[in-house]
């Protein structure tokens, strides 16, 4: 261990400690970093692994790891700075990073003898504790992700991978030794799969019902969820294939296995499958595949040229037989249209295929529209860019905002951020347009943080869509998270294609100012 | 895209199981996973993951993605498997391997005499006093350092020799074969016969009472052993280890009840000496008295066992099984299976353990010596589940044995089939170590160790637990990864 701690300039008080060899997960590390953050007095904390990104979030912060410091990214840094004399509440603040990282993550699995087994730490080790494990959930980063599903799929595991910035071989290595083991490979970049009503990943609480669902795009799946929900339909499973899977490359090799999958499943009256729109030769290839399927098969290929989600859920209950009533909506409870204020569309997601789905309904509506998530390159930006003047819709989600910062959904603060900027910019957008996904692993509260950001943009003249992502069982209260929503002056959709139509409305009744 | 591009179509498929609500589900990353499923009240088994080194990320992929991977350990975990060693004779070095005038061997990779450290200095001095190269110490230092001793590592000649592990021509050594070979293509190994603990060649000590013990070893000992187990025939070692394992003993830093298990089955031919070899009553009394006096007695036994276990797995193309582990007091190396006799070093590590009298820790040598080939074939500290009273060494509790030999499945490929543990259920120890596995989880093999004195001359100075460094197996598997065939392209011939 490494420290240095030192009164730094202007009544601080800072320590930067580094630990060679000491490892922690990122969201573990994010999470002590928030936690020594909350202690009274602390101005800044990072704890974070040594990566070269980290480093130079450090320095940033303007923290100084010393001339000879030879941090390296197997190394854990934690920097904590103090207002006033703070020796006491940097101690503190350590106390907190030490308290979360020490927690100790338990076992389920008991060896039979009374004592603890000992920690896995391999795949291999891990389905030895728990031979009846049938699913390995892998969430390590990107370029050590393959090596932990391989291990999962060579131990005859289903596997789903959180993961991303996996490589397509590797993708494609992955996926032909499943195929040759028999098991499913979910992902990478698979964020959602329900199976017989548990939900891995970012999961909305359903009730078991006839609908299975594959999803190439998971914000796609949890958004049907919340639909078919709406129209008390309830989902059986949701397997997740990554986004991937549709590419020439993959060739739809997890789609493939787990509509075959779901067709064998007698519970599963109808078969939905979401995804972006794929590519022409895998696409016949699943269209085959589905046209020989003894159960109905309902295509959501959601973006340009493709249909909505709202259009696959309808579908989907049309085949039940099952009345498909227009999603649910909120009125704002606050604000005025007399007051606002003219100005382009400002669209903020933590759901990329909210996103795609979006652009594709507002284009034809609004014209030119800037995207991160742009197919088309003129129209394409960094998710910093801001293209004055213009409508612009971006994908929150985006790797090169979540390196090192939590993703959106389980951290609403890069929205609240955003919609604060747009509010004080008097150049800024009329409109807002943002999602909010609620379900297993998503925020506690979203609507709680929010709200006071989105009360603040109302006053500023800025009116306010939501597409609210979420089942009647999750655990954050659709409801409540809906009213909360409204309360803040916010008009709440259930569906996103019908949000973005709403949007757009508003953009052209009050006109853009371009 | 063509047809032949297409993934293949699925083997029998299980997917069907993965319909059914899970009860217990493995998690290795983030802790979000683990905390959204127990509030669905599913258990989970997370994995305690951590990142390989930065710069063996590539490595570790490649190595997993390379499709002989899982054959070729088949296949050398297979061969060490199948190896029965047993005890066939006693010769003296120079006719076992032919060592020559001014030619020694010792442990670990290869060093010359300006690398040694001081117990290998030491070993060496007491081997030329000992062969008569040198009449002083002095006098042998000068010769050594003027390079005109030869010095070559055990393993590249099919012997092991624990600590020091400096054998000279005139050593009496154990030889052993495979019991399982065809006649006539038998593997042989050597190892030196144990000079007993303290003052002794192979911690570095060469006073005039470790000459004179030599000699004796050289005079009576090995000739009244070799005599005896000519009368009796080869011990089946791979049968003794079995034994031993079930009486507390794992092999490497405890050996009582197999030491007393061979002086048991060699006992009546030993006695039969004083008659076939004209030896006296005293003479025949004094070798059973040193082998009752030394608990390490069989430990060199071990070791060669070790070594023709090991080596059967030497070559096979593609495969990460570790095939060696040994020290010579500077640098730990370890050898693999996919990479032939080429070996691997980092900087040896100081044991962690009790130390004798008034030694401390400033009086240890870096980590010596060959017998970390126990480890390699699953004794030693991969062992020390039935061998509980080994952790004292470390201030542990038995438990603890427990839990090393536990972790050590986390490295290891197979169990051995014969070599099994009571207190586990009778589980094989830990066998087939994995150099893909070490460097994906930076857990390193545990090693039990005894600890030389640093200054040459000094003898053992206590014993205790110590880790090779992480960077041999990190380059192992660099290159294990520049060897690794890429994956078959689509479609071009499945492998059933």
């Amino acid at each position: 261990v490494l420290e240095d701690s030192s009164p730094a300039e202007d009544d601080m008080t800072e320590v930067v400690r580094v630990e060679r060899g000491r490892y922690h997960d990122s969201v573990t590390l994010l999470r002590a970093s928030a936690e020594a953050r909350s202690v009274e007095g602390v101005a800044t904390a990072i704890v974070a692994m040594g990566t070269e990104m980290n480093l130079g979030l450090l320095a940033e912060a303007g923290f100084a790891l010393g001339p000879d410091g030879g941090v390296t990214p197997d190394d854990l840094v934690i920097a904590v700075r103090a207002t006033g004399d703070g020796e006491a509440v940097v101690e503190r603040a350590v106390a907190e990073v030490e308290r979360v990282l020490t927690e100790r993550r338990t076992t389920s699995a008991d060896d039979g003898w009374g004592w603890a087994p000992v920690p896995p730490h391999t795949v291999e080790a891990a389905v030895d504790l728990a031979p009846d494990a049938g699913i390995v959930v892998v969430s390590v980063p990107g370029p050590s992700a393959y090596v932990e599903a391989a291990a999962a799929v060579r131990s005859g595991r289903h596997v789903m991978v959180f993961s991303d910035g996996v490589d397509l071989d590797a993708e494609v290595a992955l996926k032909r030794e499943a195929a040759r083991a028999g098991v499913l490979v979910m992902g990478p970049d698979c964020g959602t799969t329900i199976v017989g009503g548990v939900g891995l990943g970012f999961a909305n609480r359903v009730v078991p019902g006839p609908v299975g669902i594959v999803a190439a795009s998971g914000t796609g799946a949890q958004q049907l969820c919340g639909l078919l929900d709406g129209a008390r339909i309830g989902v059986r499973h949701v397997l997740g294939v990554g986004g991937r899977d549709l590419s020439a490359a993959v060739g739809g090799a997890s789609t493939l296995a787990a509509l075959a999958a779901l067709d064998d499943d007698p519970a599963v009256e109808v078969i939905a499958i979401v995804s972006k729109p794929p590519d022409l030769a895998v696409a016949e290839r699943i269209e085959r595949a589905a046209a020989g399927c003894r159960t109905p098969v309902v295509l959501g290929l959601v973006g340009p040229g493709g249909a909505t989600v709202t259009a696959a859920a309808a579908e989907v209950a049309k085949v039940l037989g099952r009345p498909f009533d227009a999603p649910e909506t909120w009125t704002p409870l606050s604000g005025s249209a007399a007051g606002r204020r003219p100005g382009p569309l400002l669209g903020l997601f933590s759901g990329g295929t909210n996103c795609v789905e979006a652009l594709a309904a507002l284009e034809p509506l609004l014209g030119a529209v800037c995207s991160n998530v742009h197919p088309d390159a003129p129209r394409r930006i960094g998710p910093n860019d801001d293209p004055a003047g213009n409508h612009v819709l971006l994908d929150l989600g985006d790797d090169e905002l979540t390196a090192g910062h939590p993703h959106p959904m389980l951290d609403p603060g890069v929205v609240v951020d955003r919609v604060a900027r747009a509010a004080a910019d008097p150049e800024g957008p009329g409109v807002l347009l943002l999602d909010v996904v609620l379900g297993l692993g998503a925020h506690p509260d979203p609507g709680a943080i929010l709200a006071p950001a989105l009360t603040a943009a109302g006053q500023a003249g800025i009116a306010t869509v939501v597409t609210l992502v979420g089942t009647s069982g999750d655990p954050q209260s659709l409801q409540h998270q809906a009213q909360a929503l409204a309360g803040a002056g916010a008009q709440v959709h259930r569906s996103n294609a019908r949000a973005a139509g709403q949007a757009a409305v508003m953009v052209t009744s009050l006109g853009s100012r371009r | 895209m063509s047809p032949s591009q297409l993934p293949p179509p699925p083997g029998p498929s299980r997917v069907a199981e993965l319909l059914r609500a899970p009860e217990v589900v493995v998690t290795v990353g983030a802790p979000i996973f683990d905390e959204a499923l127990a509030a669905q009240g599913v258990a989970t088994v997370p994995v305690e993951w951590r990142p390989p080194p930065a710069g063996s990320v590539g490595a570790v992929h490649t190595v997993s993605a390379d499709p002989r991977l899982a054959e070729a350990n088949r296949t050398a975990i297979g061969r060490m498997a199948a190896v029965r060693p047993r005890l066939v004779d006693v010769v003296p070095a120079a006719d076992a391997i032919g060592l020559g005038r001014h030619q020694l061997l010792h442990a670990g990779p290869p060093i010359t005499w300006e690398g040694a450290s001081g117990p290998l200095r030491g070993a060496i001095v007491g081997a030329c006093l000992y062969e008569g190269w040198a009449e002083t110490p002095e006098a042998a230092e000068r010769l050594a350092a003027a390079g005109r001793i030869e010095l070559a590592p055990c393993h590249d000649n099919a012997a092991v020799g624990p600590m020091a592990g400096v054998v000279s021509p005139s050593m009496p050594m154990w030889v052993l074969d495979d019991a399982a070979a065809p006649d006539g293509q038998a593997r042989r190994s050597r190892s030196t016969l144990n000079e007993g603990l303290g003052k002794v060649l192979r911690y570095g000590a060469f006073d005039p009472n470790v000459i004179a013990r030599l000699h004796w070893m050289q005079r009576v000992l090995g000739p009244v052993l070799a005599s005896a187990l000519h009368r009796n025939g080869p011990v089946d070692v791979a049968g003794l280890i079995a034994s031993m394992l079930t009486m507390g003993d794992e092999g490497h830093n405890r050996n009582r009840a197999g030491t007393a298990l061979l002086v048991r089955t060699l006992g009546a031919e030993l006695v039969r000496g004083v008659e076939a070899d004209e030896r006296s009553a005293d003479e025949i009394a004094d070798v059973f008295s040193f082998m009752a006096g030394n608990d390490h007695f069989l430990l060199n036994v071990v070791m060669a066992a070790g070594k023709l276990v090991g080596d059967a797995a030497a070559g096979v193309a593609g495969s990460t099984v570790v095939t060696t582990m040994a020290r010579n007091g500077t640098e730990f190396g370890i050898r693999v299976a996919g990479t032939g006799d080429r070996w691997f070093t980092g900087p040896a590590a100081v044991p962690d353990g009790l130390y004798l009298g008034g030694f401390g820790p400033d009086d240890a040598n870096p980590d010596i010596g060959d017998s970390a080939i126990t480890e390699t074939v699953g004794l030693g500290g991969f062992a020390m589940a039935g061998a509980p009273a080994i952790v004292q060494l470390v201030g542990g509790q038995v438990d603890d044995a427990r839990r090393w030999t536990e972790l050590m499945y986390q490295i290891t490929l197979s169990e051995h089939p014969m070599w099994t543990l009571p207190a586990l259920d009778f589980r094989g120890v830990p066998f087939g170590i994995d150099v893909l596995r070490v460097v994906r989880t930076g857990v390193v093999p545990i090693i039990n160790t005894g600890m030389a004195g640093r200054v040459a001359g000094t003898g053992q100075v206590g014993a205790g637990l110590v880790r090779p460094p992480l960077d041999c197996f990190t380059a192992a598997l660099d290159a294990l990864a520049a060897r690794a065939t890429a994956a078959q392209p689509a479609g071009a011939g499945e492998v059933p």
